[in-house]
């Protein structure tokens, strides 16, 4: 036994100190192994992992071979397989762009990010949607894994800065901005999400002049990015309600205007304080790109949802719900973790 | 002059408000403009006289009587009201469950707690959208053919067309039973209140206790028995192939509410979890040296300090509930959405009136929640002077 008796004792200590504590440890290994035995043995012992088509799957187990066969799929959606470079060629760019941010300091860091924000998102465009010199696809082709990062990503880029813009017109001493916020964020935050992501599809298309298009995809990240946007707002706002006020006096009894005080005083701190609660929100707004599914956009839940269709692989609804779930579960609970250390870090410095 | 207008804080305010009113109005006036010009384009109609159409569109599930022929507002209130009982059932057993989950995370048993942890860090990383297609695809589709339901007692029976309980005929006595029960409880009230001043006044103790186990327990269950004795009951038979008979509450509905209890209760439990450990162990402590028993330290000092905490985050849970119950579109759970902004869309085309009709429904049910809840967290709160 490699237990150290310490840790051993330890260990009765927690589950077998007392009968009663026994007794309820018995019942809850009992239960826990009763669940968990035949999902093990479906999932692993009984499942196959290596062949072609269905009629290689053991019957009794799980048939891995199905993810495997449509992993590009999943990956991609029906993205040509001749153009993959180019997403994955914008992730290593916006990776390469990105890490050293982590590592910068001060004023390079800052100058990095912006160039970031103002390349990399155009970068993408170009790249994933094709034009000027690439083969153009269209976003009907766009799907998986990649097209739920995109939109996450490209709905937190109107959200984030919408956000804050809400967050700041709601503490604004102008009455007219503080009640169009306050309208903006509570009509906002009062809809489900479902609702609105319909109400862009249908209602974008009648409010532009005849003959100008909003592109399907650009509708449903429009509609999420202004939910997101309200929700952020109230994340902004607890850390802008988290600053002592002298913070603000001090800046304008030094001459500092309005602009010049929220830019380099109030907002840096604030952001500082609410970036935990942002990034909840983003997290929120990662298990919400599911919801572009009720307009036919296929993102990765998309996806496994329709490959069930499939009468060469059918009875595969277990396989593609535990695949799309796991990496669900892997991407939020990632920025669970990194937001819970950032809340534990604390502010710093001021 | 006109420099002393520049730098005069008043007038720049005005500005600045007057140039975004100006923006707003115009950004309006382009929108309704194309929308009305878009629509005579496409002959979309406008006005509400499309609600009194007849609907001609089959729900599946409905309390309120709603037939094909009936008309499209009809159609609303079928809608409406299956988004308001789903949500009802999802708050009142999520809030059970969380709260066992909470309790459970709080225990002193590692076991217990870790597995309750466990399940919240599970729930909480999952898009909903998920727990919804995968109970309705994945658990409900995989029940049994009707012929060989689950069944408990031969009364209730489960498989993959839906859960079929006992259906009460016509006449139920059921509305007096509520009614006992309402004025049972009510009674129960008045008498702990009295009991209170009677022993501020006179110190005397009344049995609460005793007459609130008559009251709250064996007089509503008298009053149900009573209720479902007299009543007649279409049970649920056996067929060859399918069941007849009884009342058939639909997959979609039994796979929506599973999937909003197990989600919200990850939510409730860390909202539980939170609650109660936000109460300072020095009030435990101070309690137990003053003489009060566990059960009475729970009751008087622990939970009235850990609901301060957990009502306003609560309220949001309702509220997410409430929206999230739209989730049921996605498996075409007859809901407000799927019904109105799904089908009576899709035979009328009048987007702006249904879309707007909709959101009025949830921003109204929204503020009834949060009224209640701010009501109820008045009447908690930390009483200053």
């Amino acid at each position: 036994m490699s237990a150290t008796p310490g840790s051993l004792r330890l260990w009765r200590k927690r589950l077998f100190s007392t009968p009663a504590q026994t007794a309820i440890t018995l019942a809850i290994a009992a239960c826990v192994i009763w669940l968990l035995t035949p999902f093990m043995r479906w999932a692993l012992v009984n499942a196959t992992w290596t062949g072609e088509t269905r009629a290689d799957c053991a019957p009794g187990g799980a048939c891995w071979v199905f993810i495997r066969a449509r992993f590009g799929q999943f990956m991609y959606g029906f993205y040509p397989v001749a153009e993959r470079w180019r997403p994955n060629l914008f992730g290593l760019v916006s990776l390469a762009a990105i890490a050293p941010l982590f590592v910068l300091t001060g004023r390079a860091r800052l100058r990095l990010a912006i160039a970031a924000l103002l390349v990399l998102p155009p970068l993408g465009v170009w790249l994933i949607g094709g034009g000027y010199g690439l083969a153009a696809v269209e976003t009907r082709a766009w799907g998986g894994l990649m097209l739920t990062l995109f939109i996450a990503i490209y709905a937190g880029l109107i959200a984030v800065p919408l956000g804050i813009l809400l967050a700041l017109g709601r503490q604004s001493r102008l009455p007219l901005i503080r009640t169009l916020s306050v309208v903006f964020i509570e009509f906002w935050r009062g809809v489900p999400i479902i609702a609105v992501i319909f109400l862009a599809s249908l209602l974008l298309p009648l409010v532009m002049p005849a003959g100008v298009g909003v592109d399907r995809l650009a509708r449903a990240i429009i509609g999420l990015g202004l939910v997101i946007a309200a929700y952020m707002a109230e994340a902004v706002r607890g850390g802008l309600q988290a600053l002592p006020r002298g913070q603000a006096e001090a800046a304008s009894a030094l001459g500092l205007g309005y602009w010049q005080t929220t830019g380099l005083i109030t907002l840096p701190q604030a952001l500082r304080i609410s970036l935990p609660a942002m990034t909840n929100e983003f997290i929120a707004l990662v298990k919400n790109t599911t919801l572009v599914l009720v307009v036919s956009i296929l993102d990765l839940l998309g996806i496994a949802q329709s490959s069930l269709a499939d009468p060469a692989w059918v009875g595969m609804n277990m396989e593609a719900y535990l695949f799309a779930g796991t990496i669900y579960w892997l991407i939020c609970f990632a920025l669970s973790r990194w937001s819970r250390s950032l809340e534990a870090g604390g502010p710093k410095g001021h | 002059m006109l420099r002393r207008l520049f730098y005069d804080a008043r007038m720049r305010d005005l500005f600045w408000q007057v140039v975004i009113s100006a923006a707003l109005v115009g950004l309006t006036v382009f929108f309704v403009r194309n929308a009305s010009q878009n629509m005579v384009n496409a002959g979309i109609a406008s006005g509400f006289d499309f609600l009194w159409r007849s609907a001609g569109i089959d729900v599946p599930f409905t309390l309120t009587g709603y037939k094909s022929s009936d008309n499209i507002l009809a159609l609303f209130w079928a809608g409406v009201t299956n988004t308001v009982f789903v949500s009802l059932i999802s708050m009142l057993l999520a809030t059970l469950l969380g709260f066992l989950i909470g309790l459970a995370r709080l225990s002193s048993h590692w076991l217990l707690s870790a597995i309750a942890g466990a399940y919240v860090e599970f729930v909480r990383n999952i898009p909903l959208l998920f727990f919804v297609l995968f109970w309705y695809f994945g658990v409900i589709a995989a029940l049994p053919q009707p012929r060989d339901s689950l069944s408990l007692f031969s009364a209730i029976f489960l498989n993959n067309r839906g859960l079929t309980v006992p259906a009460a005929t016509s006449g139920a006595p059921f509305p007096w039973a509520l009614a006992v029960i309402v004025l049972a409880f009510t009674a129960q009230w008045l008498v702990s209140r009295l009991a209170v001043r009677r022993k501020a006044e006179t110190g005397a103790d009344t049995p609460v206790l005793a007459i609130g186990l008559v009251l709250c327990v064996l007089v509503p269950i008298a009053a149900l028995v009573w209720a479902a004795r007299s009543t007649g009951w279409d049970m649920p038979q056996a067929g060859r192939f399918n069941l007849r008979g009884g009342f058939v509450i639909i997959p979609e509905f039994v796979a929506l509410l599973a999937a909003l209890v197990t989600y919200t209760a990850g939510f409730v439990a860390e909202i539980v979890r939170g609650g109660i450990s936000a109460v300072a162990k020095g009030q435990r402590e101070a309690a137990a040296s003053l003489g009060l028993k566990p059960g009475q330290i729970l009751r008087f000092v622990v939970i009235p300090q850990a609901m301060r905490v957990m009502v306003p985050p609560m309220t949001s849970q309702y509220l997410n509930v409430l929206k999230n119950s739209s989730f049921g579109a996605a498996i075409a759970y007859p809901d407000v959405v799927s019904l109105f902004m799904g089908s009576a869309l899709n035979d009328t085309g009048q987007a702006i009136e249904i879309i707007a009709m909709t959101l009025a429904v949830y921003l109204f049910f929204g503020l009834i929640v949060s009224a209640l809840m701010n009501w109820y967290n008045a009447r908690i709160a930390v009483v200053t002077r």
